[in-house]
C-alpha cells in the first residue's frame, strides 16, 4: 500500500535495476487498480453502446429482419436509403426542424438571457419559471400542448370564439401543412428557457470593465448588447449551434407523442421513420444503415466543433 | 469535447451603486417581457392544473379559465383508474435503482479518472464525450434483439441496466469536475495511514464531494422519472410499465377527458416540479452542465 506513495520513478536519479523493476511492478499495480475502479462503467458501455453499435455496422450490410438470421447483400441498404423518397421528405423534415430550433430557441433565449443580466430583483424566480417545462417529461408537455393545439377546446378555438379570423378551425396537428412546426413549436417552448439560462451564465462572465468601457464610447444597450455581450459569448453561442444540429437530428419524443409522424408523413424525421423501418416495417438491417447514418453525421459535427475550438475561431 | 463550463451565478456587479439606481425606472420595461415570457413557459402548465381541478363540463365551456371550485374528484379517479400505484411503484423502484447505480459506476469511474494513474485517460475521456452525444439509433435495435435473448426486456432491472449505461459517462464527467477538485494531499495522507481505497472513496471523496454526487443523483433520478424511449421500447406488459409509458397509454385510452388526463398528468409532473423548486440551483447546474445528451 505505502508503494502508491512514492514518487513515480522518472526522478532522474540513477536507480539500481532491482528497484526500477520495484517500481514498474508497482506502475503496473496501480494501472490495473485504475482499470478495475473503471470496470463497472466501461463494461456497461461495452454491453450497452458499444457491442451493439459495432453489431449495428454488420447489420447495416444484411437483410436482418430483427429475430432471425441476416444475410449480407453488400451495400444495398445505403443504395436503398438514397433512393428512398420517404427518407428525402424525413430528412428534409430534420432541415425545417434544424432552422426553427436554430432559431427560436435561440431567438428566445438570448432575449431572456440578456434581460436576465440586466436585473436584479426576481432575477432567480423568472430563471426558476422559465427552466420548468424543460424539467417536466415529454409526455406530460406533449399531452398539454396536444388540447391547447386542438380545433374543439384549444387555444385557436378560444381565439376564433373571440372572433379572430382564421385560426378557429385550424387542426395544428392534425393538418398536413402545419404538424411539424407545431410539433416543433412545442418543443422550442420547453427549450428555449435552457438556452437562455445557459447564455445567462456565459454572459455573467463577460468582463464588466468592457461594458464600462462601451459606455464611455456612448454606446447605447443594444449596441452594448452587439459589441460586447455577443462576442463575449460566441464560445457558447458556437457550441449550441452545433449542438442543435446534433439535436434536430435526433429528434424523436414529442413527435413520436403527438403527431407519429403523420399525418400522411408530414411530421415524420429521420428516427421515427428509422423506428417504424425497424419495429414495425421488421427491416432492422435497413434501420441499421439509417442509424448508422445518424451517428455518421453526428461523429462528423463533433469533429467540426472539435477542429474550431483547436483553431481558436469562436474565443 | 467540453461543454462551455458554468460559472454559479455571480451577483451581477456595480449594480448597487447609485449611478444604477438612479436609473431604476428604465428597468420597468424589462420586467414587463419578462413576465410576458415567464407567462408564455408557464401559462400551459397553468392551464394544466386548472383543468385538472374542474369536470369536463365547465372544460368544455371555458378550457382556458380558473376553475371556479375545488374539487379532487380527478386526481381520486385518475389514480385508481390508471393504476398509478402500481406504476408510482414502478418508476420508485427504477428512479432509486437508476440513482444508486449511477452514483455507484460513476463514482468509481471519476476517483480513477482524478486520482489515479488511468492508461490514457484522454481516450477514456473522449469517449465519455463522444459516447454520450451519439444518438440511440446507433445501438437501439441490436441491443432490443439481445436484451430480448437475454430475458432483459420487460423487466425494470433490464431498463435499469440501460439507464445506468446512458447516464453514467454524463456522471462520471460530472463527478470528475467535482473529484479533481479535492487535493491529493488528502488521499495520499489516507493512504499513508493504510486505508484502502474504497476506503478514501467513502471516508474522503464523498465527504468532500457530496453536493458532486447529489447533483448527479438528482439528474439521474429525473431522467429516469420522465424518460420514455427506451421505457416504450422495452417494456410492454402494462404491469410493469414506469409512469411516461403508463401515462402515455392513459392517455390515449381517455383522450376525450380531458379533466381525468390532466390529473393523470399532474401526478408526473407534481413530484418534478416540488423537488425543482426545493433544489434549483443543483438542477439548474447539473442539466446544463448535461447539455451534451
Amino acid at each position: 500500500m505505502a508503494l502508491h506513495a512514492q514518487a513515480p520513478p522518472s526522478t532522474g536519479r540513477p536507480l539500481r535495476a532491482e528497484q526500477q523493476r520495484a517500481n514498474r511492478r508497482a506502475a503496473r499495480r496501480r494501472k490495473a487498480r485504475a482499470l478495475l475502479f473503471l470496470a463497472p462503467l466501461l463494461g456497461l458501455n461495452l454491453l450497452v453502446v458499444v457491442g451493439p453499435s459495432v453489431a449495428t455496422v454488420w447489420y447495416s450490410f444484411t437483410d436482418w429482419s430483427g429475430l432471425g438470421p441476416a444475410t449480407f447483400v453488400g451495400l444495398d441498404n445505403y443504395t436503398r436509403a438514397f433512393g428512398d423518397p420517404l427518407v428525402r421528405a424525413a430528412l428534409m423534415h430534420n432541415l425545417i426542424w434544424f432552422v426553427l430550433f436554430l432559431s427560436v430557441p435561440m431567438g428566445l433565449g438570448l432575449l431572456g438571457a440578456f434581460l436576465l443580466s440586466q436585473i436584479t430583483r426576481f432575477q432567480m424566480l423568472f430563471r426558476a419559471l422559465f427552466f420548468i417545462p424543460y424539467v417536466v417529461a415529454s409526455v406530460v408537455n406533449a399531452s398539454v400542448w396536444k388540447s391547447l393545439l386542438s380545433p374543439t377546446n384549444g387555444i385557436g378555438h378560444a381565439l376564433g370564439e373571440l372572433g379572430v379570423p382564421w385560426i378557429g378551425d385550424v387542426a395544428f396537428l392534425g393538418d398536413t401543412s402545419t404538424s411539424l412546426i407545431s410539433v416543433n413549436f412545442v418543443v422550442d417552448w420547453h427549450f428555449w428557457g435552457f438556452v437562455a439560462v445557459i447564455f445567462l451564465a456565459a454572459m455573467q462572465g463577460v468582463d464588466p470593465e468592457l461594458y464600462d468601457a462601451a459606455k464611455v464610447d456612448g454606446a447605447n444597450r443594444w449596441q452594448q448588447f452587439t459589441a460586447v455581450t455577443l462576442p463575449g459569448i460566441r464560445p457558447t453561442v458556437v457550441f449550441l449551434v452545433l449542438m442543435t444540429v446534433i439535436w434536430s437530428l435526433k429528434a424523436f419524443d414529442y413527435i413520436y407523442v403527438m403527431t407519429q409522424g403523420g399525418p400522411a408523413g408530414s411530421s415524420e424525421v429521420v428516427s421515427t421513420y428509422m423506428y417504424k423501418v425497424a419495429f414495425s416495417q421488421y427491416e432492422a438491417g435497413y434501420a441499421a444503415s439509417l442509424g448508422l447514418s445518424m451517428a455518421f453525421v453526428t461523429a462528423l459535427v463533433l469533429a467540426v466543433y472539435q477542429l474550431v475550438r483547436k483553431r481558436g475561431w469562436e474565443a | 469535447m467540453t461543454a462551455p463550463t458554468l460559472t454559479r451565478p455571480a451577483p451581477p456587479a456595480g449594480d448597487a451603486g447609485p449611478r444604477r439606481r438612479r436609473r431604476e425606472p428604465s428597468h420597468r420595461p424589462y420586467y414587463l417581457v419578462l413576465v410576458v415570457l415567464a407567462l408564455f413557459a408557464i401559462g400551459p402548465l397553468v392551464t394544466l392544473v386548472f383543468n385538472a381541478l374542474k369536470d369536463n363540463a365547465s372544460i368544455g365551456t371555458s378550457p382556458l379559465t380558473p376553475p371556479t371550485e375545488l374539487s379532487l374528484d380527478n386526481f381520486a379517479q385518475a389514480w385508481t383508474q390508471g393504476d398509478f400505484a402500481t406504476t408510482m411503484r414502478n418508476s420508485a423502484i427504477l428512479c432509486l435503482g437508476t440513482v444508486a447505480g449511477v452514483c455507484v459506476i460513476a463514482g468509481l469511474a471519476a476517483y480513477a479518472l482524478s486520482h489515479l494513474e488511468v492508461p490514457a485517460s484522454g481516450a477514456v475521456i473522449g469517449w465519455l464525450f463522444l459516447g454520450s452525444a451519439l444518438p440511440v439509433q446507433l445501438f437501439l435495435v441490436p441491443l432490443f434483439f439481445m436484451w430480448t435473448n437475454l430475458g432483459l426486456t420487460d423487466s425494470l432491472f433490464g431498463l435499469m441496466i440501460i439507464y445506468w449505461a446512458t447516464d453514467s459517462p454524463f456522471a462520471t464527467l460530472l463527478l470528475r469536475s467535482f473529484l479533481i477538485k479535492v487535493p491529493k494531499d488528502y488521499q495520499e495522507a489516507a493512504r499513508l495511514d493504510g486505508a484502502s481505497e474504497l476506503r478514501i472513496i467513502m471516508r474522503v471523496m464523498l465527504p468532500l464531494a457530496w453536493p458532486g454526487f447529489l447533483t448527479v443523483g438528482l439528474i439521474a433520478g429525473l431522467w429516469a422519472w420522465n424518460e420514455f424511449f427506451w421505457a416504450i421500447t422495452f417494456v410492454h406488459d402494462p404491469a410493469l410499465r414506469p409512469i411516461s409509458t403508463s401515462f402515455l397509454a392513459f392517455q390515449d385510452q381517455f383522450s376525450t377527458d380531458l379533466a381525468l388526463t390532466s390529473a393523470a398528468a399532474i401526478f408526473m409532473l407534481g413530484p418534478v416540479v416540488i423537488l425543482f423548486l426545493v433544489l434549483q440551483r443543483r438542477f439548474v447546474a447539473g442539466l446544463t452542465s448535461g447539455g451534451v445528451k
